[in-house]
């Protein structure tokens, strides 16, 4: 299709021809020394990607606050990821004498295993992924919420009152953002009829006879939804409860130095970079796009995406627990609930197969104008969504002034008659 | 893939461990509280909020579970599966909207 994708198939079916005429005893060993191999590839790209977005993202949220930002280690400061990864390695790391010590050294390993293991199903082009999983968005999701047992075991293991008070905000919290990302990938499911990433994106291409609209023109209501509960499933700013530094000081990370500290960040952040390669893929086509070759185009779409997580971080100031905690359950859930219906029953009047037509009946529509109508009662019922809250947080805010007013009163009263 | 995963991490942290220095001091070991000397347990009792919002999480994580099968088939569901997916996501949604007038959902 495009020559450097060949050029990689040609590389990957040549090793494979090595390894299996190496190993040609055991088909088993063979197979599993290239998964192996296709494992540390992934890997490698993994934490390579956490060094360069640990740069982007000091640079960027520099510039926003007016700052240089990281300048002296190399041309433009670019030798920074490097020389941190230095100093992480060379620092003393201290086991609090009062820890857990199994729980709490086992911890850090576990959040950064699981936040590679995601990369396992990402389809980067056609053709490379690392096992094409039919139900890869299951597994991405529950992977991703694997983090949660990491960062309950750092919290208990520690030890410690802050570390455990950050841990619990997280459970809280992380669990609850579930249930949204949830309940917004399953409009896509839907439309796309499969859960393998693959599919999905084929859904969004030319491929099959299908129409080539990416699924964010269908629900602008889940994937707004979907990003910002990915944000809070990561753990970032301004959903970064869990390490208030004014608060609890750093949260369930207390207690960790050197390495195990590293391995935290590095799993928040290619927790985070997974959210947004999971993102265009589920809503922007994945690395469907004209003329660039696919790579390119699932780097911009996830870059953006990105970008716009280092642009929140740098703009929005931290949300308040009981804030975050309404945010999800008392506006997402309910919000997603009422879109799901909304799609459930869209879906099923307006269909675009004949075939499916002469199954369950509905009105035969083209692809366009299916998403066209999508696109108008999603926005709407965001719309309507957010109306209302704002209208109920108007209520509120009136009532809590009308009581401060009265006690206000009260006091001057009382000053009044002493 | 978590075999991999799990090998290449933990080499990085044993590789750590071997090129760090290691001064342990009782100062160093004790638990950091900004200074203070630790008093009493830390595993202690925790609110009851925490367990309320984890137990409406579950049913919540469940029906999703249940839900996503559905929803691959959906494109071949006949009308009345159709309403009673609606009526199943209806009892949850009135389910919701009952722990959240029960108070379950407030954070004070």
């Amino acid at each position: 299709m495009n020559p450097i994708n060949d050029l990689l198939n040609i590389i990957g079916g040549f090793i494979a021809g090595i390894i299996n005429s190496i190993f040609s005893f055991s088909p088993f060993l063979a197979d599993a020394i290239t998964m192996g191999l296709a494992a540390i590839i992934l890997c490698t790209f993994a934490a390579l990607s956490f060094m360069g977005l640990t740069y982007a993202e000091r640079k960027v949220v520099a510039r926003i606050q007016d700052r240089v930002g990281p300048n002296q280690a190399g041309p433009l400061g670019l030798l920074q990821p490097i020389a941190d990864g230095i100093k992480m390695f060379t620092k003393e790391d201290t086991t609090p004498a009062a820890a857990d010590r199994w729980v709490y050294n086992l911890a850090p390993l576990v959040i950064a295993v699981f936040a590679l293991t995601t990369y396992a199903v990402l389809p980067f082009a056609p053709g490379v992924v690392g096992t094409n999983l039919n139900i890869g968005v299951f597994y991405v999701l529950a992977i991703g919420s694997g983090s949660i047992v990491a960062i309950i075991m750092a919290g208990w293991g520690s030890n410690n009152k802050y570390a455990l008070l950050g841990a619990f905000r997280t459970v809280a919290q992380l669990v609850g953002y579930e249930v949204p990302m949830l309940l917004n990938v399953l409009p896509v499911v839907m439309l796309a009829g499969s859960m393998g990433l693959i599919d999905i994106i084929d859904h969004q291409t030319l491929a099959n006879g299908n129409a080539g609209i990416p699924f964010l023109l269908f629900f602008p209501l889940s994937a707004v939804v979907f990003l910002i509960s990915g944000i809070a499933e990561t753990a970032r700013s301004p959903f970064d409860l869990l390490e208030a530094e004014s608060e609890i000081v750093a949260g369930f990370h207390v207690e960790y130095s050197g390495m195990k500290f590293a391995l935290f960040f590095l799993g928040e952040y290619v927790n985070a970079l997974a959210v947004a390669f999971v993102f265009s893929t589920l809503f922007l086509g994945g690395f469907a796009g004209p003329i660039l070759p696919p790579y390119i185009w699932l780097l911009l779409k996830a870059g953006a995406v990105f970008t716009i997580f280092m642009w929140l971080r740098g703009t929005l100031p931290r949300v308040r627990i009981d804030q975050m905690h309404n945010l999800n359950w008392k506006f997402f859930v309910p919000l997603s609930i009422v879109h799901l219906i909304l799609v459930i029953i869209l879906l099923k009047v307006f269909v675009t197969s004949p075939a499916q037509q002469a199954a369950t009946g509905g009105i035969l529509v083209d692809a366009w104008v299916q998403a066209a109508i999508m696109f108008v009662a999603s926005a709407l019922t965001l719309i309507a969504g957010l109306g209302l809250a704002a209208r109920r947080a108007r209520i509120s805010r009136l009532a809590e002034e009308d009581v401060l007013a009265r006690r206000r009163a009260e006091n001057m009263a009382t000053a009044g008659a002493a | 893939m978590i075999v991999t995963a799990a090998l290449l991490m933990g080499v990085t942290l044993i590789a750590a461990s071997l090129l760090r220095p290691k001064k342990p001091s009782k100062a160093k070991l004790e638990t950091y509280e900004c200074g203070m000397e630790t008093v009493g347990d830390t595993w202690v009792q925790f609110r009851v909020q925490y367990y309320v919002l984890a137990l409406v999480f579950v049913v919540f994580d469940i029906e999703a579970v249940l839900l996503f099968p559905i929803a691959v088939a959906f494109n071949a569901l006949p009308w009345l599966a159709v309403i009673n997916l609606i009526l199943f996501i209806l009892i949850l949604l009135i389910a919701l909207l009952y722990a959240w007038r029960k108070g379950a959902l407030d954070w004070e």
